[in-house]
């Protein structure tokens, strides 16, 4: 998959849109992967789906918003899957006690 | 909501503690970085913030700055809080006690209800689900404070997330405490450069006072001076000189003369051809105006020379050091022109004022012998643009008078004289014919 832009990093399937995480998630401009999701949802998205296959790491900007996206989501009642994670990632997530708010595939 | 398929990985709690503390230092490391980076100041608090929520895995909070003036704290980031988390949250002097009493380390929302801030906020901290207050205090000063809501995992915060959140604390208020210094230096800074253009305001008033009061002297020339500074202003401003400049050459034609003030009235208003006597007395104005100027510290260095060399002329023939061309500084030459045009161009009390060829044709004469070419030229230009329409201002028409500038062929004969002037090299008058 090459590296996604602002425009790119979206694609939808239905009432489920599939966001490629990427590096972007951990800088501040992963904040647009926020407001993006939170746009869908309020446009009636039922399922976030998380794709960390390009993702090595996860920071705590990351973190941060990664749980804004669950934090929208439980707003409006839509399910959070995050999928393709690596170990690390999994771990750290476990650690921190996100996992219980989402779905890992 | 977790899957059900999904497996729990065993982790080994050791690990497990190490993983989160290794996350933990990663989040204080950036943290440091991001404060000592120089970039905008609300990305370094949206970012502090991230890193805060994100380090402890915190679902919401937000930032304020404290306002010593205002006397609140004003939300700069927030996630998660709510639009309807007050955006500026009123402190009274009693929490602003306790906040610092508390020194950096966070106060549980719930355990704090006798504090007023925590009564009149109550709902709105309930509604948004804020279990923390972490005030930020720099040098016992009150900055700012970070509000933070539930963990993720559902767990209270321990002893040790609280030493974190103090450390990430420190940092936020090193942000806060650096916009704080710069944004007092900018209005330092501001209240200079207003204290400046006050003290320019009182200093042009001075030197138009001045102005006035030495034209006051002589009823003939009442208005010379002011006169002399505007076609000074005009001169410098078709040299293209900056506008610090022009001030300086206006201010410089205001006072040339108030080496006046001590000369005689009877001498200044005589009705006759001066003598010999008088003469020398009123030749001396322009030392006693050097004089009378040099002491005072003038944002223009060159006002006093204005009024000491303005009777100089190129050809050495002028007074009162007979100083020759490039010995005269430039400022006094230019002063020259403007005040020898006005006199040519208004009524004195032995001599009616000149037509405009004639003043034109003596100015023109006289480039290389009382005046400098190259001023006398500008001077020429800058009336023949305002004649034109070239230029916005009428400041010649002002000076001068309509009926004046509407000589016939005034621009005709400016225009010829300028081309006349003009620089040439033996290359304009090559023909191929």
């Amino acid at each position: 998959m090459s590296d996604p832009g602002y425009s790119g990093f979206f694609k939808e399937q239905g009432d489920t849109a599939i966001v490629h995480a990427g590096d972007y998630l951990n800088k501040l401009s992963g904040e647009r992967i926020e407001r993006e999701c939170r746009e869908r949802l309020k446009g009636g998205c039922r399922e976030i789906v998380v794709d960390f296959s390009q993702t090595e790491i996860v920071n705590s900007i990351g973190v941060s918003i990664l749980l804004g996206v669950i934090d929208s989501a439980a707003g409006t009642g839509a399910r959070v899957v995050f999928s393709d994670l690596n170990q690390n990632t999994v771990e750290l997530f476990e650690m921190l006690g996100i996992t219980k708010h989402v779905e890992v595939r | 909501m977790k899957d059900l398929n999904y497996k729990q990985p065993r982790i080994n709690p050791l690990a497990a503690e190490r993983g989160k503390l290794i996350h933990t230092f990663g989040a204080l490391a950036e943290l440091g970085q991001e404060v000592s980076n120089r970039q905008g100041f609300h990305e370094t608090i949206r970012t502090s913030l991230h890193l805060i929520l994100g380090s402890l895995a915190i679902m919401r909070g937000g930032v304020a700055r404290f306002s010593r003036f205002s006397h609140e704290l004003n939300m700069v980031a927030g996630r998660g809080l709510g639009d309807n988390f007050p955006l500026s949250l009123a402190l009274c002097y009693e929490d602003e006690r306790q906040f610092l009493a508390a020194g950096l380390y966070p106060i549980e929302n719930s355990q704090a209800k006798a504090l007023p801030f925590f009564q009149v906020y109550d709902r709105s901290l309930e509604i948004s689900r804020v279990e923390l207050v972490l005030p930020l205090i720099m040098r016992g000063e009150l900055l700012g404070a970070v509000f933070l809501g539930e963990k993720a995992s559902g767990d209270r915060y321990t002893s040790h997330d609280k030493d974190v959140l103090c450390a990430m604390g420190r940092h936020i208020g090193v942000a806060i405490a650096q916009r704080n210094m710069l944004a007092e230096l900018e209005r330092k800074a501001e209240e200079n450069h207003d204290l400046y253009e006050n003290l320019k305001t009182t200093y042009k008033d001075t030197v138009r006072a001045f102005a006035a009061a030495i034209d006051r002297k002589d009823k003939y020339t009442e208005g010379h001076s002011v006169r002399v500074g505007k076609y000074a202003e005009a001169i410098a401003s078709e040299l293209g000189w900056n506008a610090e400049e022009i001030e300086g050459a206006a201010v410089a034609g205001y006072l040339h003369d108030v080496g006046k003030i001590t000369v005689e009235r009877k001498i200044i208003n005589a009705p006759y051809r001066i003598n010999a006597k008088e003469s020398s007395e009123l030749n001396k104005h322009p030392g006693v105006g050097f004089e009378i100027l040099q002491p005072i510290h003038h944002p223009y260095a060159d006002v006093p020379l204005a009024a000491k060399y303005h009777h100089e002329r190129i050809d050495g023939r002028g007074y009162p050091d007979g100083l020759y061309d490039t010995d005269i500084p430039y400022i006094a030459k230019l002063v020259n022109v403007a005040d020898s045009f006005d006199a040519m161009t208004t009524d004195r009390p032995y001599k009616r004022r000149r037509p405009a060829n004639e003043v034109i044709d003596d100015m023109k004469r006289n480039a290389g012998k009382q005046f400098a070419p190259e001023l006398v030229t500008a001077f020429f230009r800058g009336m023949l643009r305002e004649l034109n329409g070239e230029s916005p201002e009428r400041r010649f028409r002002k000076l001068l008078g309509r009926e004046y500038m509407e000589t016939e062929g005034l621009s005709a004969m400016l225009q010829t004289t300028l081309n006349e002037m003009a620089p040439t090299s033996p290359l304009t008058y090559v023909s191929f014919d």
